[in-house]
């Protein structure tokens, strides 16, 4: 193909490094919380109690972090697989600065206290808009790039790609529609048992398409790029492609069990749930036979085991979140720190461990050079996989034990546990997992030194296609 | 052929979007056009203005983060928190607060089980009601005033009824207040029922563990993590009455121990009649908590401590 054009990678370092600043401020703010869950003497009102740091932390990790990295890398895909510039390179630089300046604004409104307490959608109503004009101005660049593209068939990538533009719009648009007050302040134009339904059907699917789909395009993108092997199965990634899309929207009820939420709803959410098993792994069985054209790659290429691990982990959770939305297992670890861990696997052991991995391929491209050193890659593979582990086991652990002491009876059925008596044995797994998170952060910390010192040590050119 | 599909982007973004759409309209639009997404009980009344301002306290200070508000139709949980959450309950929450963790306790049911005091007392200083408490302490919303304006502007949007001198009666109120008052109107549209109280055979009334040392090291320590913070730890009384004089519901003179023994097992509802004597509230119930041995190593306690 002709070297005739080139690629725009200011734009794709701007948002790596974004992401990389938010993903400190959120992984900071996350190991704040973890103490004041043991020493709420660590709670400084009114701006840094446990209720509002919580939100700054998802906020920061799941938009600045997560999002940050998917912009930058979408660009970055989007180019290649159409073999072409961005169709508007400057858009995508003001996209570059509205991001930064909407997440620095997200966290200082919530910080203010500034919160319509509906999870992954608090931000106030003026930010909303600000985040929809930021969406459509992405969109219409990937689009646009896709539309205008120079190779014929669409790789798999692009259509996960596609799928979050789409689906992203519409679940934040929906679950924002709200009635305001005053500019900082607005109530859930839903009530109740609706509101709950709107407000889950869009939670669970910002997981879908900001923590899945998102990254399943990196993972079919990065993972053959790397490896030199390619996919394993076309087919079966059409089917996956299909039915995970189809699936998820039906699934949010599942966290709504045995609440007011019509029985029939929670059903079909729970029955929908079970069925997403299939899709999920799927991609997982892609993903190993891929590799398993040769399994050597794991030893002697040092990427390979981020994206495998990153993939296992996704087929855990995968199977763990279905069992979850089951009455019998929700009733004893639903509300408990069973929850928190099993969000944990997801989004340090899959979604970082894929992003990171994927920024490793890409930084060292668009800076014309070679990663700094794959020992430091390594001691990071292995830091954050033992921080996500111990931060994951123990809150499954004191999850299960919180959730049965909850349901112990005395032998005249009378409960066998106060509330207390049950919160004091959370303290051990919670300063365990304050430790797991302290790991993990170390391990990221590699993973930001050996970045800075691949691009010092390279130069940003706009590359030669 | 289908896989042209592949090869034209717009295509491909309209048929995801209706692929995405068919699990949404049918789990989410429809069922929002139909009455079952829209129930309210007949007793259901909206906020006030300073219970709405409560709630926005609630909501911005992120305490669904650590505490649900939907007691789930499971038996331990019904004696826990009270009578299961009912659809119907929440028609006036712009959004919903049933939240998704519980750090703290469920506050389904949390209105009216303890008198004010007790709840500005325990935002004040959570850790001298529970020690082990990992509550963060709220007793600074004292400092911010409420807004009146910015209240009646919030009833107003939400289209809730209200009356001048509803808002006339912020002036001077803070966030605690507020909050407060939020607490005490959670889950009471739904009647509470003593049914959490378990079957009490109360035989003679006399306490089976009266004077037993090992009963009443046992009471102590029932009674310092459980009753101390509002009936002193010296039992001189607080928030609660005094347990060491001789006075028992308002009046002089001594009571059985199943008289003490129903008290702790069944709380104190108002106008309740027990041996001749009329309960007014604020003492909740702890049947469904502790079992007989333990309520009357309590009693037994509490009869060691009395001034004879």
């Amino acid at each position: 193909m002709g070297a005739d054009y080139q690629y725009d990678n200011q734009t794709v370092k701007g948002f790596i490094v974004s992401s990389i600043f938010w993903g400190v401020v959120g992984i900071v703010i996350g190991l704040w919380i973890s103490v004041q869950m043991w020493a709420p003497s660590w709670n400084i009102p009114p701006y840094f109690t446990y209720g509002r740091l919580r939100v700054v932390h998802t906020n920061g990790l799941a938009f600045g972090l997560g999002l940050g990295a998917i912009f930058g890398i979408f660009y970055y895909m989007v180019m290649r697989l159409c073999k072409r510039p961005l169709l508007f390179p400057k858009l995508a630089r003001y996209h570059l600065y509205i991001f930064n300046a909407a997440i620095a604004l997200a966290a200082l409104s919530l910080f203010a206290g500034m919160n319509q307490s509906l999870e992954y959608a608090e931000l106030e109503w003026p930010l909303d808009i600000g985040v929809v004009i930021m969406w459509v101005i992405f969109a219409i660049n990937i689009m646009g790039t896709i539309i205008k593209r120079k190779e014929e068939q669409m790789y798999i990538s692009l259509w996960f790609i596609i799928a979050t533009v789409v689906a992203v719009a519409i679940l934040y648009i929906v679950n924002n529609l709200s009635i305001p007050v005053t500019l900082t302040k607005s109530y859930h134009l839903f009530a109740g048992v609706n509101s709950a339904n709107v407000e889950w059907w869009y939670a669970h699917n910002a997981v879908g398409f900001v923590f899945t789909t998102p990254i399943l395009a990196m993972f079919y993108y990065f993972l053959p790029k790397s490896t030199g092997i390619p996919i394993y199965s076309h087919r079966l990634s059409i089917i996956s492609f299909w039915s995970l899309v189809f699936a998820y929207l039906w699934t949010g009820a599942h966290h709504l069990v045995y609440t007011p939420l019509p029985d029939w709803i929670q059903t079909l959410g729970i029955v929908f749930t079970m069925f997403l098993i299939a899709p999920s792994w799927g991609s997982v069985v892609n993903g190993y036979y891929t590799v398993a054209a040769d399994w050597s790659k794991m030893r002697t290429h040092y990427l390979t085991k981020f994206f495998i691990l990153g993939i296992t982990f996704y087929g855990l959770q995968t199977i763990q979140g279905p069992t979850q939305g089951l009455r019998v297992v929700s009733q004893l670890i639903h509300y408990t720190d069973w929850v928190p861990g099993h969000v944990h696997m997801g989004t340090m052991g899959w979604v970082t461990m894929t992003a990171a991995a994927a920024v490793y391929y890409v930084i060292p491209k668009i800076y014309n050079t070679q990663i700094y050193s794959e020992k430091i890659a390594n001691t990071h593979f292995w830091l954050v996989l033992i921080g996500q582990l111990i931060f994951s086991i123990t809150m499954w652990i004191t999850g299960i034990q919180q959730g049965a002491l909850w349901k112990v009876t005395n032998p005249d059925g009378s409960l066998a546990y106060t509330f207390m008596e049950g919160l004091v044995k959370n303290y051990p797994y919670w300063q365990m997992r304050t430790l797991g998170g302290v790991i993990f952060t170390v391990g990221m910390l590699f993973f930001i030194y050996n970045i800075y010192m691949t691009m010092k040590r390279g130069s940003l050119a706009s590359s030669r296609a | 052929m289908a896989g042209e599909i592949y090869k034209k982007p717009i295509l491909f973004a309209i048929v995801s979007a209706v692929v995405i759409l068919i699990g949404t309209i049918v789990t989410m639009f429809i069922p929002m056009l139909t009455p079952q997404m829209h129930p309210k009980l007949e007793n259901l009344k909206p906020y006030t203005p300073l219970q709405l301002v409560g709630r926005d306290v609630y909501m911005s200070e992120g305490c669904h983060y650590c505490h649900t508000q939907t007691v789930r139709p499971l038996k331990t949980e019904v004696m826990r928190y009270g009578e299961y959450s009912k659809a119907g309950e929440f028609a006036y929450d712009h959004p919903f607060l049933w939240g998704s963790k519980r750090t703290g306790p469920d506050l389904a049911r949390i209105g009216g089980k303890y008198p004010d005091a007790w709840h500005y007392g325990h935002f004040e200083d959570p850790q001298k009601f529970f020690a082990d408490s990992n509550m963060p302490k709220y007793g600074w919303l004292k400092d911010y005033p409420i807004d009146p304006a910015e209240a009646e502007a919030s009833v107003k949007a939400l289209g809730f009824p209200y009356t001048k001198a509803d808002i006339e009666a912020l002036k001077g109120k803070n966030k605690l207040d507020a909050l407060v008052a939020y607490m005490q109107v959670l889950g009471t549209a739904v009647a509470k029922k003593p049914a959490a109280a378990m079957p009490v055979s109360m035989g003679d009334k006399k306490n089976p563990l009266a004077g037993n040392a090992t009963a009443i090291a046992t009471g102590k320590k029932l009674y310092d993590a459980n009753c101390a913070s509002c009936h002193g730890a010296d039992g001189k009384g607080g928030i609660g009455p005094s347990v060491v004089d001789n006075v028992w519901l308002y009046k002089e003179g001594d009571v059985s121990d199943g008289f003490i023994y129903i008290i702790i097992a069944e709380g104190t509802s108002p106008a309740r009649e027990i041996e001749g004597r009329t309960a007014k509230g604020g003492m909740p119930p702890y049947s469904a908590m502790f079992d007989q041995d333990k309520i009357w190593s309590m009693t037994a306690y509490i009869r060691s401590i009395q001034n004879k």
